[in-house]
């Protein structure tokens, strides 16, 4: 089926010599940084995570949220998602992939990662996370992969995929569950430790994942005659919206906790980030973009007949994913280290070498994307029975 | 074989190509390295043979032993003690890193990242 | 020649198991040219089963006002080849100065402000009882010793800082770059880190293996810094943790720190 990949129209490799560009420029990036260290990026003593470890949280979440489209199908049997849910099955491989390349370009001595599987420490959340993630990589993988080879040979998927596809529903929330237990477990972090924390992650990412692939899915089809189908999209629709209204008010929880209580260090990471906090305001545009953001995301989505036009209904999934990563990705970093334990404030922006290396990160997602989603739509549409009569094209 | 006449001559032209290294230096006989051992001690921790063979099993069991389980002292093989620690103690006699180490490791190409962190006397000594 | 796939595939199959059983067989051969060999603590080795220190604030005021010059800080980092680097953002500190408010920001009021303005107040890592750094680890690379030191194995270390966003005390620091250029003079007797991992106090572990106290104690002049066996009734730390008021820091968390303030 791989074949499929490498025949495309000259806009399809136009976009793939955009994407290695990209890369290759993350590449020369993280060349560097191999080489000088982990200075060359913003991060510092006090805020030892920032811009990759916050993707890499955001993408776990789009990684999770592909199984809101797959679960209907196989577990309802809700056969409007029949055409999308391999779609879902192959972002959450391009998702995982990312994380795992976010993790790997974050780490200080990239030589020694295997020390990890070389010696096993069950009470560390990473050694849990570095197994789930690299399951769901895997489940996905082998899922979506199956299932479109047996459509490609218009057979029905083997039977001993069953439980695995099972399996990989069952495991999903499990990678998201367990990336949030890396953060609300630990002492003196105020922004983080929250019991909250592990299912408001769960409903950022029931939100981002679908909107996400619901883009996806329209795109392609204006630009490669896929129809994913009325029902299906607005069935998506409402999955984004009911997740996002949840991950919205989790929130809120948060605020009211914070501040009803009266606690100076629970409203401390919150004012930094929404108001500024001892002269610092790095980060408070962004909370706002994200903000508004999520008021026009709700907004659109809500209202009917603006969730039911396609364009607002895109709009609306592009404004809920860049609100889900500015606050579960940046936000949610920079939040958890401010203050620091000394109760002062470090800045922590981004450095342009960092950005490339991000910019890189995710182009690698989006090519493995793009080559999936194109073997996916060779395949769908040499299986459409096409019959040209009198000058007129009928689909089957 | 189908097209044996194309897949043969690629074969031949595949192993010439990875054996590259060798033809290019062939006949070509490297002096065997000389480390250059300290001249008052005679004698090492463990017999020559072994350390040959295994000084970095025995560096690396040093380092589990000393910082992992609070063992910083070793008793050789003759009953000998030696504090376990590579500048405190195998330093002071090989005090040359670059005559000493550098001879045999560069000569198999390998490059350890001991001295990454640890320090080599002569290095130590350029610094202050 | 037509080798049948279902041969070839045979011929590699047994290859692949030939390959496992010689490099097992190879193995058990070099495992027995290993001799036994010992390893012991040595008898000079200071001997404890919680080792803690406790500082007087008070003294160490004084002993800064005669001009001390800040000797535990200054002793410890050079013999530990602590660099010092003047970009206080990637800066790597095992023992270092700060205020009152800092170091105790949850009990903070105008009042105590006031009496410990002019107080210095010494850092380093508390070698927690129950320590998060050691709990998040991956690797093990960070540890807790039998006598209560949280040990690092800087060889292991793969550089995730997970543990500088477990440690609620922010003791621990990662080296950003090589941190051999920020070093003027180096201790030839300890080595130095690379780029990549991260590193603390370690509370003087070689030096109790060589019988000394933490080099910080040793060289205060005022004698601010008292390091002990908690353990021991007898010893120094456990006779004055109990007649005069000590603080810890974050003490709420359950950490269980081992370096105590005396405030009176």
């Amino acid at each position: 089926m791989i074949e499929k990949a490498l025949k495309g129209s000259k806009k399809y490799w136009l976009w793939v010599l955009f994407l290695l560009s990209i890369i290759f420029i993350g590449f020369l990036c993280y060349l560097y940084q191999f080489k000088v260290g982990l200075g060359i990026t913003g991060m510092s003593r006090d805020v030892s995570w920032g811009f990759y470890i916050a993707n890499f949280t955001f993408l776990v979440g789009v990684a999770a949220g592909a199984v809101m489209i797959v679960l209907p199908y196989y577990w309802h049997n809700y056969k409007e998602y029949g055409k999308i849910t391999v779609l879902g099955e192959f972002l959450a491989v391009a998702a995982v992939t990312m994380c795992l390349l976010f993790v790997v370009v974050d780490l200080g001595k990239i030589m020694r990662v295997f020390n990890v599987l070389r010696f096993p420490t069950p009470n560390s959340v990473m050694f849990y996370d570095v197994i789930v993630l690299n399951g769901y990589l895997l489940l996905n993988l082998i899922c979506g992969w199956t299932v479109l080879h047996s459509e490609y040979k218009g057979t029905k998927y083997p039977s001993w995929l069953k439980p695995i596809i099972y399996l990989a529903i069952v495991w999903a929330p499990s990678i998201h569950i367990v990336t949030a237990f890396l953060y609300q477990g630990l002492p003196g972090r105020h922004f983080w430790l929250t019991a909250v924390m592990a299912p408001r992650f769960l409903a950022s990412a029931f939100s981002a994942g679908p909107a996400l692939v619901l883009v996806a899915a329209l795109l392609l089809k204006k630009v490669a005659n896929f129809d994913p189908g009325k029902k299906a999209i607005d069935s998506l629709a409402k999955t984004v919206a009911y997740a996002f209204i949840i991950n919205v008010l989790l929130f809120i929880f948060e605020l009211f906790t914070a501040f009803y209580s009266g606690i100076h260090s629970h409203q401390a990471p919150i004012k930094y980030l929404f108001v500024g906090l001892e002269g610092h305001a790095e980060w408070v545009p962004f909370m706002w973009i994200a903000t508004i953001l999520a008021i026009v995301g709700i907004l659109l989505l809500v209202i009917p007949s603006t969730r039911k036009n396609e364009t607002t209904l895109v709009l609306a999934c592009i404004a809920v994913f860049i609100s889900c990563w500015i606050d579960k990705g940046i936000g949610l970093i920079t939040g958890g280290y401010t203050p620091t334990p000394f109760e002062t404030i470090t800045p922590y922006r981004p450095t342009l070498p960092e950005i490339g290396i991000t910019l890189g990160v995710w182009a690698v997602g989006f090519l493995i994307m793009t080559i999936l989603y194109k073997i996916v739509l060779e395949v769908k549409s040499s299986k459409e029975l096409v019959v040209k009569y009198e000058g007129v094209l009928y689909k089957k | 074989m189908y097209n044996a006449e194309k897949v043969i001559p690629f074969i031949i032209i595949l192993i010439i190509f990875f054996t590259i290294p060798m033809w290019l230096n062939f006949g070509r006989l490297e002096a065997i390295p000389q480390p250059e051992l300290p001249k008052e001690e005679k004698k090492c921790v463990e017999s020559k043979e072994y350390m040959r063979a295994y000084h970095m099993k025995l560096l690396d069991n040093w380092r589990k032993k000393a910082i992992r389980e609070n063992q910083h002292l070793y008793t050789a093989s003759n009953g000998k003690n030696y504090t376990i620690s590579l500048q405190r103690t195998c330093m002071k006699c090989h005090t040359n890193k670059e005559k000493f180490c550098d001879k045999c490791h560069n000569f198999v190409i390998t490059h350890p990242d001991c001295w990454d962190c640890h320090i080599a006397p002569e290095v130590a000594k350029k610094w202050q | 020649m037509a080798i049948k796939r279902r041969d070839f595939l045979k011929l590699t199959g047994l290859t692949l198991v030939g390959t496992a059983a010689s490099a097992a067989v190879g193995d058990l051969l070099t495992r027995g040219e290993v001799k036994a060999q010992e390893y012991a603590t040595p008898p000079e080795a200071l001997k404890g089963k919680r080792w803690a220190m406790v500082i007087d604030v008070k003294k160490c005021k004084e002993g800064q006002k005669k001009g001390c010059g800040k000797k535990c800080i200054e002793v410890c980092h050079y013999l530990h080849n602590v660099p010092s680097i003047p970009d206080k953002k990637k800066e790597i500190k095992w023992i270092w100065e700060d205020e009152f408010e800092h170091a105790f920001p949850e009990q903070t009021d105008e009042y105590l402000e006031e009496i410990f303005k002019d107080v210095p107040f010494m850092l380093l890592c508390n070698q927690c009882d129950n320590p998060p750094c050691v709990r998040v680890c991956p690797t093990k690379a960070t540890f807790k010793r039998e006598d209560g030191i949280v040990m690092m194995d800087f060889h292991r270390c793969i550089g995730c800082r997970f543990c500088m966003a477990a440690c609620p005390y922010g003791s621990r620091s990662f080296n950003w770059f090589d941190p051999r250029k920020y070093l003027k003079k180096v201790n030839p007797e300890y080595p130095t880190r690379t780029k990549g991992v991260v590193e603390k106090c370690l509370f003087c572990y070689e030096r109790l293996a060589q019988g000394k106290l933490p080099a910080c104690v040793e060289a205060c002049p005022e004698k601010a810094l008292i390091f002990g066996d908690l353990a021991d009734e007898n010893s120094e730390v456990s006779k004055i943790l109990k007649e005069r008021v000590a603080l810890r820091r974050k003490a709420e968390l359950g950490t269980g720190p081992a370096v105590f303030y005396l405030i009176d």
